[in-house]
């Protein structure tokens, strides 16, 4: 059945692909036998990431650069996600609504997910979701991140490219950032720059930049847009062009891609090892007198820990 | 591995109508019940919606309208979704539907209509037991 399907993915249907992403999505037994069909077909498509706080404009943005790669002739796939109720597990996903404009055109494949409960900003399925959509056949592959802070940091590792949007009312928060996406993002935008203050935040993130400078040979440039007037998008698309010619130029598109991999194995792992050593666990399959004893206070955590690992197939060392 | 399964609903708005409130309070409820609502704004035309409802693989499609348009565009969208292989996917409807318009929106795949002042609860329930099963 999977088979089937990712082949009929690989004709053009949208449908298939949709079915697949849910079964990612889902994490259906079925996902590694899906892998295995697309991976000989991955590294085409180029993938930007698109993070930064809430309402700043990411999807306003990403709808404007969705219109522009598709009038170079790019087709496109796009990942949104949105926050995971951490109440209700529900989710209302809304950043479609600013992409209507895209609707019907069948070279753009736009897919809400929600975070479910994963606190990195994107969702646990959305580096599975980024395969499929190279497989798939799109040039491009934008990812929205839910709206964040600092610290979400999960799309650099799945992106070729990582764009921070910013608010003139950002500025305050830039004072005092000590550590995360402010290091590390390969662009950076000014969005709403229609208001007060835009132009100060722009010079005082140049002068912070500028130290970053040495450490990889990339300067990362400061943008300003108007994304809701279509203002200062086209800057935007062609300094991913310039970032995306450097990355392969100076041979760093392979590094990173290699280091994604690598990070998204030992992420894999470390979830599905945990997952499936807790289920044992919480079903009483193992281990039972050993949580009950941690329970009471009895033994402590750090032992039952490592007894745990050296019955489970001498994980411990 | 460990299989996640979670309801999909894409709310829709077709027609040229501006009454959103319905759409947005039956999202939050059913955002409350955990599930997840795509909400794909005003002004839809059936083809958008079965295209979203296609992308997003939806497992539920509500059609919100109060433009008194529901007998053309509600059964355009059923028929939409039939022809690109979606047949599974459960549409149900609501706003300004008088009960003399049910049967036959019925009859052409529109499965549940809930018109003014139904209840809340009432829907996300229905959503909740009929949304299709799928593997
Ligand atoms: C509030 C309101 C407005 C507000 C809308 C605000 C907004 N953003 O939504 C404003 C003032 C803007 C407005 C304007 C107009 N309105 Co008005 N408006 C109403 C009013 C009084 C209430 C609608 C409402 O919000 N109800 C509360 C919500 C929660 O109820 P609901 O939408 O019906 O939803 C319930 C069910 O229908 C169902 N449901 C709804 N959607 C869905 C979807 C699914 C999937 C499911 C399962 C269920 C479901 O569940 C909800 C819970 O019970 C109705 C009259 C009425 N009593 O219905 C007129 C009404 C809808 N308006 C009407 C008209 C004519 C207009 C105007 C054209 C008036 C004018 N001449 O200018 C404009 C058009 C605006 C536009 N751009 O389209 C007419 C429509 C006539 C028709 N259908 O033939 C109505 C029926 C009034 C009347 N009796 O004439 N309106
Ligand atoms: N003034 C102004 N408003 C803008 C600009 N760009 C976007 N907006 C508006 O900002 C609001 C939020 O835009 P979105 O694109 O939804 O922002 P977002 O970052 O995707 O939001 P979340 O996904 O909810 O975090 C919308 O009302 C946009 O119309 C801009 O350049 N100037
Ligand atoms: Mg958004």
């Amino acid at each position: 059945m999977p088979v089937e399907l990712v082949e009929k993915m690989l004709t053009g249907d949208q449908r298939a692909l949709a079915r697949l992403v849910s079964a990612v999505e889902r994490q259906s037994a079925e996902v590694p036998e899906i892998m295995q069909h697309v991976t000989p077909l991955l590294g085409r498509a180029y993938c930007v990431g698109i993070t930064g706080p809430p309402g700043a404009g990411k999807s306003t943005l990403t709808d404007r650069l969705i219109a522009h790669a598709r009038q170079q002739g790019e087709t496109v796939g796009i990942i949104a996600v949105d926050p995971t109720s951490p109440f209700s597990g529900g989710a209302i996903l809304g950043d479609r609504i600013r992409m209507q404009q895209h609707y019907l055109d069948a070279g753009v494949y736009i897919r809400s997910m929600a975070s479910r409960g994963h606190h990195g900003g994107l969702s646990h399925a959305a580096k599975g979701v980024i395969k499929l959509l190279d497989a798939f056949g799109k040039d491009l592959i934008l990812v929205e991140t839910v709206g964040v802070g600092q610290t979400e940091l999960d799309v650099v590792a799945a992106a070729d490219t990582t764009v921070l949007i910013l608010v003139p009312e950002s500025g305050d928060a830039i004072q005092t950032i000590k550590a995360g996406i402010m290091e590390i993002a390969d662009l950076f935008v000014i969005n709403k720059a229609d208001r007060d203050g835009a132009e100060r935040l722009q010079r005082d993130l140049q002068m912070m930049l500028h130290v970053r400078h040495a450490s990889d040979g990339w300067c990362p440039p400061v943008l300003s847009t108007q994304a809701h007037q279509d203002l200062g998008i086209v800057e935007l698309y062609e300094a991913i062009t310039t970032h995306r010619r450097k990355l392969s130029e100076t041979g760093q598109l392979t590094t990173r891609r290699r280091q994604n991999r690598r990070q998204e194995l030992l992420d894999l792992l470390q979830q599905q090892l945990l997952a499936a050593l807790t289920a044992q666990f919480e079903n009483g399959e193992t281990h039972s007198g050993l949580l009950a004893q941690v329970e009471e206070g009895t033994v402590d955590p750090y032992t039952a820990v490592q007894q745990m690992l050296v019955e489970s197939g001498g994980l411990w060392r | 591995m460990t299989t996640v399964q979670r309801i999909r609903v894409l709310i829709a708005k077709p027609g040229l109508d501006g009454h959103d409130r319905g759409a947005k309070v039956l999202a939050l409820a059913l955002r409350d019940a955990g599930i997840e609502v795509i909400y794909t704004g005003l002004r839809q035309q059936p083809e958008q919606i079965a295209a979203a409802a296609i992308q997003e693989d939806v497992d539920v499609v509500g059609l919100s309208c109060l433009s008194g348009a529901h007998n053309v565009l509600f059964p355009r969208v059923v028929e939409l979704l039939k022809e690109q292989g979606a047949e599974d996917v459960l549409v149900v409807g609501g706003g300004t539907i008088p009960e003399h318009d049910i049967p036959g929106l019925q009859a052409n795949g529109v499965q549940a209509l809930f018109g003014p002042g139904s209840s809340i609860a009432d829907i996300v329930d229905y959503i909740r037991e009929h949304a299709p099963q799928r593997s």
